[in-house]
């Protein structure tokens, strides 16, 4: 047999020769170009994988001492925690590692939403970032219900018979995803199989296919210009791009040490953050008979747990006239061409009427479900010339600003008890958050845009 | 079968022009509807094993409480299929304080189905007006919310709180008679489980219609 022509030679060529090692090195790392002019912005996606590898590694070693089941699993965290030897140094890191995913995934997202990184041709990218996203947000629900601490339980038991709330099939559903009429022993052992074998490997090909996409398309940067459409050297390269690897492989290692400071310092001086890492009714064992007084999820969901707290009977009134006025100014514009004219009024107006017809409970959770799955639509939403906010209108980056604004305020009101303040506040959040996404096809394309640069702007330092 | 007679081992690979051969276009479409046949027919033990076990289905069994140490104006908690069942002695004020706030409530009258047995159809929702027995999970997500029996303005309720419990969660009150007030994201009362007290009064069995004769 004639084996396949490669440049390298010795133990590489002879791997090569059977296995492209080198082309998959050049195509991904040192003849992968990424725009030049990348901020401390592009540490977040680098960082979420490190984080992954630490959650996969510590949890390898959590699991060796671990017991699903639900007579000795609060226990079997404990022994881990005090027995064996070094067993709360994993563990910390499993947790601070849980919540330090979303502090990186979320600035990662942010970028995304500053750079325009979602737009054409950039859209599968942002798909499969967001579907990484849901698997996270599995993960860090499932994982939760492993301590079997109070916390656990009763998020575990509210977070279940949310899908009660679907018409129809809801009850029996939640009986499906409980295995019990309770969350049980049965329910424990369910989600440690989708905690640690399910997601994670939905999780890893969809961070493959993440790259994959992202090395095929090419990296945006801060201008949202394509180096891709610029200048070329002689061997086709583009000039305004630089090799992955070395420079941003040890760009990269400089966020890496920056992140691993805040790391440690959160896992061994603060590994519970006051509460909002690891929740202080979770060192309680879970008890079905007694809600704490007060429960609120880990910090990274409170800004949707908020939004379902939001929807009271009263607000889908809010809601089912935002869907009535949508419906007519669709309508009245005639943007839509055909059946789709008439057809997407008359679904709006049907939603209006429903959302009065079913419970408020039912549309609580689509308001939640919705505010994340609308990020799938967001490269469809957006119709703005220009991907960069350098290049938007000064106002957009003021609408910006009150969207990271409104979801932090969401954020801190779910974890707050309810009282009629904070519910008014969580509705006027849940609002903002809705129209700055619905309206997006609006608002996005108003202004006064700046011209965009042929090139980047890079000051060599 | 149809194949070109002149295709051959030796003259290579198959002749990228041939026309598709429409008996082997049917037999490629059988085998991957049978195929995908069988896959779903393989999906449903899986989907199926999701269910409650016969064991989670068997753990249903009616508890006992014994009801006769239980003064006025306090609440019992009992676990049946895993849940807290509360069983309360109201006071002959709390009884009559009840009906005042009717026009508060999302379900005044307990008509919604579902969650109201026959014989807990009326004010106080019970069988013996002084003893309401409810299932402790609030039907907005399945909290179990706190009892606040004491009356009036207090953090986190209205001023004109007339009794009942506070769902730590979402913040749906309750009254004491386990209905719903307004506007909450709550939707329904708490249900009230099937029970029957014992002849002499002084024990209740929960998960029953009729108390069992013990000869």
């Amino acid at each position: 047999m004639a084996e396949n022509n490669v440049e390298t030679t010795g133990l590489m060529g002879w791997v090569d020769r059977r296995f492209p090692l080198t082309k998959m090195f050049k195509e991904h790392m040192s003849e992968y170009y990424a725009p030049k002019n990348f901020n401390f912005w592009y540490f977040f996606g680098s960082l979420a994988l490190l984080v992954l590898v630490i959650q996969v590694v510590t949890g390898i070693f959590l699991v060796m001492n671990y017991k699903p089941d639900a007579r000795f699993a609060f226990e079997s965290v404990e022994y881990i925690m005090r027995e064996v030897p070094g067993g709360w140094f994993i563990r910390y890191m499993h947790s601070t590692g849980a919540s330090m995913f979303f502090v990186v995934v979320y600035l990662h997202m942010l970028r995304g939403l500053f750079y325009g990184s979602y737009r054409k041709p950039r859209e599968l990218v942002w798909i499969f970032g967001v579907g990484i996203f849901l698997c996270l947000m599995g993960e860090a629900f499932f994982g939760y219900l492993l301590p079997w601490g109070q916390m656990s339980y009763w998020g575990a038991q509210v977070i279940v018979n949310l899908f009660s709330a679907i018409p129809f099939i809801g009850p029996d559903l939640s009986l499906w995803i409980r295995g019990d009429y309770v969350v049980s022993d049965a329910t424990l052992n369910r989600f440690f199989s989708f905690h640690v074998i399910a997601i994670p490997l939905v999780l890893i090909g969809l961070v493959v296919a993440h790259i994959i996409a992202l090395h095929e398309v090419g990296s945006n940067n801060p201008d949202g210009v394509e180096i891709k459409q610029g200048p070329k050297d002689k061997y086709g390269r583009p000039v305004d791009g630089i090799p992955f690897h070395p420079f941003y492989s040890v760009h990269d290692i400089v966020g890496v040490a920056g992140f691993l400071i805040v790391f440690a310092a959160i896992i061994f001086f603060g590994p519970e953050m006051g509460g909002y890492f690891l929740e202080y009714n979770n060192f309680i064992p879970a008890d079905p008979l007694k809600t704490p007084p007060h429960i609120a999820p880990v910090w990274y969901f409170t800004p949707f747990y908020t939004m379902l707290r939001a929807t009271t009977s009263d607000f889908t009134w809010v809601l089912s006239a935002a869907a009535a006025v949508a419906a007519l100014a669709l309508f009245a514009k005639g943007k839509l061409s055909g059946i789709w004219r008439l057809a997407v009024p008359a679904i709006l107006i049907i939603v209006a009427i429903l959302m009065k017809t079913l419970d408020a409970k039912f549309w609580g959770v689509v308001s939640m479900g919705g505010a994340v799955v609308i990020l799938f639509f967001l490269p469809w939403l957006d119709h703005s010339p220009v991907k960069s906010i350098r290049y938007r209108p000064s106002w957009h980056k003021v609408l910006y600003g009150i969207f990271i604004v409104n979801f932090l305020i969401l954020g801190w009101l779910g974890t707050q008890p309810v009282n009629a303040t904070f519910t008014l506040m969580g509705q006027i959040g849940t609002v903002i958050y809705l129209a700055f996404f619905l309206l997006m096809p609006v608002w996005s394309r108003l202004g006064t845009f700046k011209p965009v640069p042929d090139r980047v702007t890079f000051r060599a330092h | 079968m149809s194949q070109n007679p002149t295709q051959s081992d030796e003259q290579g690979a198959v002749d990228p022009n041939l026309p598709p051969d429409p008996s082997r276009r049917f037999w490629v479409a059988s085998a991957c509807t049978l195929g995908g046949v069988a896959g779903v027919a393989t999906a449903v033990p899986f989907v199926g094993s999701f269910a409650p076990s016969e064991k989670a289905k068997a753990a249903g069994a009616p508890v006992e409480a014994d009801i006769s140490n239980l003064p006025e104006g306090q609440m019992m908690v009992v676990e049946w299929r895993g849940k807290p069942i509360w069983i309360v002695h109201r006071t002959k004020a709390e009884l009559a304080d009840l009906p005042k706030h009717d026009a508060e409530l999302a379900d005044p009258k307990s008509q919604r189905p579902g969650f109201t047995p026959q014989f807990a159809e009326n004010e106080w929702r019970s069988r013996k007006p002084e003893y309401f027995i409810c299932i402790g999970i609030c039907t907005h997500l399945g909290c179990s919310p706190t009892a606040h029996f004491q009356t009036g303005a207090q953090p986190g309720l209205p001023n004109d709180w007339p009794g009942g419990w506070l769902c730590p969660c979402h913040g749906s009150t309750f009254d004491l008679a386990g209905r719903v007030f307004k506007n909450k994201p709550a939707p329904d009362n708490l249900e009230v489980p099937p029970y029957a007290f014992s002849p002499d009064g002084s024990h209740v069995m929960i998960g029953v219609d009729e108390y069992p004769n013990k000869a």
